[in-house]
């Protein structure tokens, strides 16, 4: 079995960009990473921040292995809840030893936790690509959750082992008690990470472990050996996945088994490919996405994951390259000034694609709140699940929006042809 | 020590006949369509589920029949509006897409039934103990759904090996595209095989629902075990599948019954060492190692036999 060839990477596209837009938006993304809490100061969305910045990682980590180098992981939370656990145990030894280690630092024995794991299981691990690499990962994964809680002394069993980070150095009169500080070191480390990210695909390292993904055997009749790529591909993952890790034991003082488990798995599985895994930045934006809805949704709704993965299938069936995918199928009809000719359709494809989620969120809800719970608040409408007037308007909106967004998506297809043509004909798309 | 021997292997037998009927669907599906079904332990949660409700409204038997039914249609609709849509983005996406599902139906599952037990009773017809061995009662349930168990392999074997529809099956296994070309229509080979391997899942679901628990994280617990068993069996190889089914069932019951840890054979140890992953894995009873063993078999057999036991192909 062979690898899906994915569209490749953008950042053989970027390199028209130059020098200025290329430190241009890393400039501005730490600008913006400075300057969001500021305006956002409440302790609510800081606390969202930080959660999001450790999302952030996490996923570019994932992104690594499925994204660059085709390796479709079910257990990358292992590496990231290995690394939180060695931050913690590492964090207690600093406090009761006193060693001057600040804490700013701690993200970095996360990293090498997660590495030094993905180091011992790794070369077996990625002996194969595929499904049987998922296979074993799943494995793995569960061996590791569940040995989890049965090394008590190490894992702290159910409850996990807790700690604190004001116990360690100060570093310029912080003590990371508040959760600003937090966030800071957060946000440090997720410019750092994303950086150091972003630097890996542009090494050679980074293009032969597209080039794995894409096509082993010629990889091999060049000289490489695409085991070993993907075993080092695997350590770089791990290392991200333990920053990530160290990060979330940081920030709640706490690793506890579910950091390792299936459930962690699955939400970095669905970030990454929600967000776009041919896209450098896709991983970032599903990351800032799902941590959204997560954070969100769970107080208005009690099936929030069921969203998630409502939305996921949508996004596998009709949009694999994810949020990024989309948006960069855009570029070339901007660039050719063709854009405005699609809009249209779009807008008018909107009306019954929109009426379809609502019915289909009307129907979830109408499902979850049948046998008692809160009248359902659609848009400011008032529904009563247990109605037979809420299912004949969830059965209108699903069925009525689904056939006529049929017909205006075949619309937008055809529109978007047309753009396509003039945009190939001016030379913009290949 | 002889009853426990003779009702864990009577056990295992059945957890591994039961494991064999999720595992053949889903090396069926595998090694024809290329796909590894994640979503394959959620027809046989949902198949629990139907039969529970089922059960409730129109009793038991009816239930047996319609439940699978259910399923496999539901499984034929994942195929036909799912999985071939899907096929053009490539095997990855398809994956992913019975990622989804199985994490999809856990939660409607839940969303109707609730996340506690649901009350899925034997039948009052087979509520008695069947035979005694030494002093254990052994349900006659249990013997119930070794004979379903059984019958269906019996009825596949006969199906795959003895009739035409068989033989385009295997056919279709290693050569789709020249069994396309003999005029056969590939595409509803595809469907209905998908559709019998959920509904063989769902009748496993029907006849584990009251002998097990009946809840929404059933799918979970077994889909990962679900895909040792057939890695270790040899991906694509039905003959592996049926071993290694009952190998697993067996060292699973056998390890669930057996009490014993290192403590109990060399003597605890120095109580003045203090709590250390030493004590911890000094300890822990083979029972408490029980949900692991699946998968430190798979972690063996990739290092040593990556193919698997019977298997031909490494991926």
């Amino acid at each position: 079995m062979t690898n899906a060839p994915t569209p490749s990477l953008a950042a053989a596209k970027q390199e028209s960009g130059g020098a200025l837009g290329f430190y241009g938006v890393w400039l501005l993304a730490a600008i913006a990473l400075v300057v969001l809490p500021l305006i956002f100061s409440s302790g609510g969305s800081l606390t969202s921040f930080s959660l999001i910045g450790i999302a952030i990682i996490f996923a570019l980590s994932y992104n690594i292995l499925l994204g660059q180098t085709g390796l479709l992981s079910f257990g990358h939370a292992v590496q990231y809840g290995l690394g939180g656990f060695l931050a913690v145990h590492v964090m207690n030894a600093v406090a009761s030893h006193n060693w001057p280690i600040p804490l700013p630092v701690i993200p970095l024995v996360g990293g090498i936790g997660g590495m030094a794991f993905a180091l011992l299981v790794g070369w077996v691990m990625t002996k194969r690509a595929g499904t049987v690499f998922a296979m074993i990962s799943l494995g793995i994964g569960e061996l590791v959750a569940s040995s989890s809680l049965i090394l008590r002394s190490v894992f702290g069993g159910e409850s996990g082992i807790t700690t604190d980070r004001t116990s360690l150095m100060p570093l310029f009169g912080w003590t990371f008690g508040p959760q600003i500080q937090v966030y800071y070191l957060i946000a440090f480390w997720v410019l750092v990470s994303a950086i150091a990210m972003y630097a890996l695909t542009r090494t050679p390292l980074g293009r032969i472990c597209n080039a794995v993904r894409d096509n082993p055997e010629r990889v091999e009749f060049i000289g490489y050996d695409p085991h070993v790529v993907r075993y080092l591909a695997y350590m770089f993952a791990g290392f991200f996945a333990g920053i990530a890790g160290g990060l979330t034991a940081i920030n709640f003082e706490i690793a506890n088994s579910a950091y390792l488990g299936a459930m962690q798995s699955g939400f970095v599985l669905f970030s990454t490919f929600i967000g776009g895994t041919a896209y450098f930045f896709g991983p970032i934006l599903g990351a800032i996405l799902v941590t959204y809805l997560q954070l969100g949704l769970t107080n208005v709704t009690s099936v929030w994951q069921l969203y998630f993965g409502v939305i996921f299938i949508g996004i596998v069936m009709f949009a694999p390259g994810g949020i990024a995918g989309i948006l960069m199928k855009h570029r070339p009809l901007i660039r050719a000034g063709t854009l405005g000719t699609v809009i249209p359709s779009y807008l008018v494809a909107a009306i019954p694609t929109l009426a379809f989620a609502l019915g289909i969120i009307l129907a979830i809800e109408t499902v979850a709140r049948f046998s008692g719970g809160d009248p359902i608040n659609l848009l400011g409408i008032p529904f009563v699940a247990t109605a037979p007037t809420t299912w004949a308007a969830a059965a209108v909106l699903v069925v009525g929006g689904f056939l006529i967004a049929r017909i205006t998506w075949r619309r937008v297809a055809e529109a978007w042809d047309r753009a396509a043509t003039v945009a190939r004909d001016r030379g913009y798309l290949a | 020590m002889a009853e426990l021997i003779v009702i864990s292997t009577l056990n295992g037998v059945l957890f591994g006949m039961l494991l064999f009927l999720l595992s053949s669907g889903l090396t069926v599906i595998f090694s024809m369509m290329g796909v590894l079904n994640f979503a394959h332990a959620s027809f046989y949660m949902l198949g629990a589920f139907f039969g529970y409700q089922l059960t409730r409204w129109i009793g038991f038997w009816p239930a047996l029949v319609i439940a699978p039914l259910l399923v496999g249609v539901v499984g034929m609709g994942v195929e036909r509006y799912g999985l071939r849509n899907t096929h053009k983005h490539g095997h990855v996406a398809e994956l992913l897409l019975t990622f989804g599902l199985a994490f999809a139906i856990e939660e409607i599952v839940s969303m109707i039934w609730g996340k506690s037990p649901v009350d899925y009773r034997v039948p009052a017809v087979l509520d008695f103990p069947a035979f005694t061995v030494f002093s254990t009662n052994y349900p006659a349930y249990k013997i119930f759904m070794l004979v379903v168990s059984v019958v269906i392999f019996i009825a596949l074997l006969v199906t795959l090996k003895r009739t035409r529809v068989g033989l385009i099956v295997q056919a279709a296994l290693t050569h789709p595209s020249m069994v396309g070309h003999l005029g056969h229509n590939v595409g509803r080979v595809f469907m209905l095989v998908f559709g019998v391997g959920s509904a063989l899942a769902g009748l496993a679901g029907v006849i584990a629902g009251p002998s097990l628990v009946t809840q929404s994280d059933m799918a979970a617990y077994l889909g990962p075990i679900l895909f040792v068993v057939i890695v270790f069996g040899g991906l694509g190889s039905l003959p592996g599948a049926f071993i290694a089914s009952l190998l697993i069932g067996l060292i699973q019951t056998f390890a669930v019954a057996l009490n014993g840890s290192l403590a109990s054979v060399f003597g605890p140890l120095d109580p003045s060492l203090g709590p250390s992953p030493l004590t911890d894995i000094w300890n822990v009873t083979i029972a408490q190692i029980a949900p692991i063993l699946p998968y430190l078999l798979l972690v063996l057999v990739l290092i040593f036999r990556p193919m698997g036991l019977l298997g031909t192909r490494e991926s």
